[in-house]
């Protein structure tokens, strides 16, 4: 019974991690950057642009986004208790 | 295919890639004995765009992660086992090694019976045109043979960036092509793709290891 019910849950963990990864909001652009594409080619709309700049700018803001986990995972002096604390305080992803 | 199966195995391991790409032959032998000539009329566009997609998504992660990982460590001393994806199991099946061969070979695979058929209906010589396609698939598979030695030399964070690199750039070729986008160069478009993330990711990793480095100068 625990298989049966963990079959299917395996898959979809395997299809998050494929799919989604570590950072959800990239997934989810792309997802509607390619649906926008979709539509405006139907419309005769050129739209072949849009799925490779958007790709771009969100590799930027996902690198920019785990900057601060980068500097959480830094050893840091314990000189300034201030720093650490903000250092530490960097959003997860 | 050939590139995607090279790739992913250096990045993560031969076992399942190949596994992965022989059940994509077996499935794509079964699709051409069953249908045969009727393959003509398989809707190619709905499985580029499908394929294309989940190729680009999962090939972001790795542009990204390739970048993060060449900002952060250079080019040197990056062969080691530390730059390696922690998501690889040690044993079983890597599933993620295995549908990105499987589907890079079921979609090329099946693309390229498409041409076959076509030609070979339209110059009524089928048997001949199926014999020329039998061996460019054992002389490519050949040359990639040939490359797997001087591939696996690429440091392991660098070749995550141009596998990264590469999946994204096909992925986004076959995802737009089937969602009815005209590529002016055909597939030679691929490579102006690849040329264009390429120069993007230069520029994020000097950009990145230009933040590491503030970032160590604010510790120091």
């Amino acid at each position: 019974m625990r298989s049966v019910v963990g079959f299917p849950v395996a898959v979809a963990q395997f299809l998050y991690r494929f799919i989604v990864g570590d950072d959800w909001v990239v997934a989810v652009v792309m997802i509607l950057a390619l649906a926008a594409t979709g539509v405006l080619q139907a419309q005769h709309f050129p739209a072949w642009w849009l799925v490779p700049v958007l790709a771009i700018v969100m590799t930027g803001i996902s690198l920019l986004r785990s900057m601060p986990q980068q500097r959480a995972t830094r050893p840091t002096p314990a000189r300034s208790p201030s720093t650490s604390a903000s250092a530490s305080a960097g959003p997860p992803r | 295919m050939v590139i995607i199966v090279l790739g992913v195995g250096a990045t993560r391991g031969w076992r399942s890639p190949l596994i992965g790409a022989a059940a994509g032959f077996v499935v794509l032998a079964a699709v051409i004995a069953a249908l045969g000539v009727a393959l003509a009329g398989i809707p190619i566009g709905i499985l580029r765009a499908v394929v294309g997609s989940l190729l680009l998504l999962f090939g972001l992660q790795w542009y990204r992660k390739g970048i993060a990982r060449v900002a952060a460590r250079g080019l040197a001393g990056m062969a080691a086992q530390e730059a390696r994806d922690s998501d690889v199991p040690t044993s079983g099946i890597d599933w993620v090694g295995f549908f990105l061969s499987f589907k890079g070979v079921v979609l090329e695979g099946l693309e390229i019976t498409l041409i076959v058929v076509s030609f070979g209906l339209v110059a009524g010589q089928l048997g001949v045109s199926v014999i020329g396609a039998a061996a460019s698939v054992v002389l490519i598979g050949a040359i990639g043979f040939a490359l797997k030695t001087p591939v696996t030399r690429i440091p392991r964070s660098l070749l995550q960036l141009l596998v990264g690199s590469l999946l994204t750039s096909f992925g986004t070729f076959w995802a737009l092509e089937g969602l009815g986008v005209v590529w002016p160069q055909s597939d030679l478009d691929i490579l102006a793709l690849l040329v264009v993330y390429g120069l993007a990711a230069a520029v994020y990793i000097g950009l990145e290891r230009r933040s590491l480095h503030q970032v160590r100068m604010e510790v120091a």
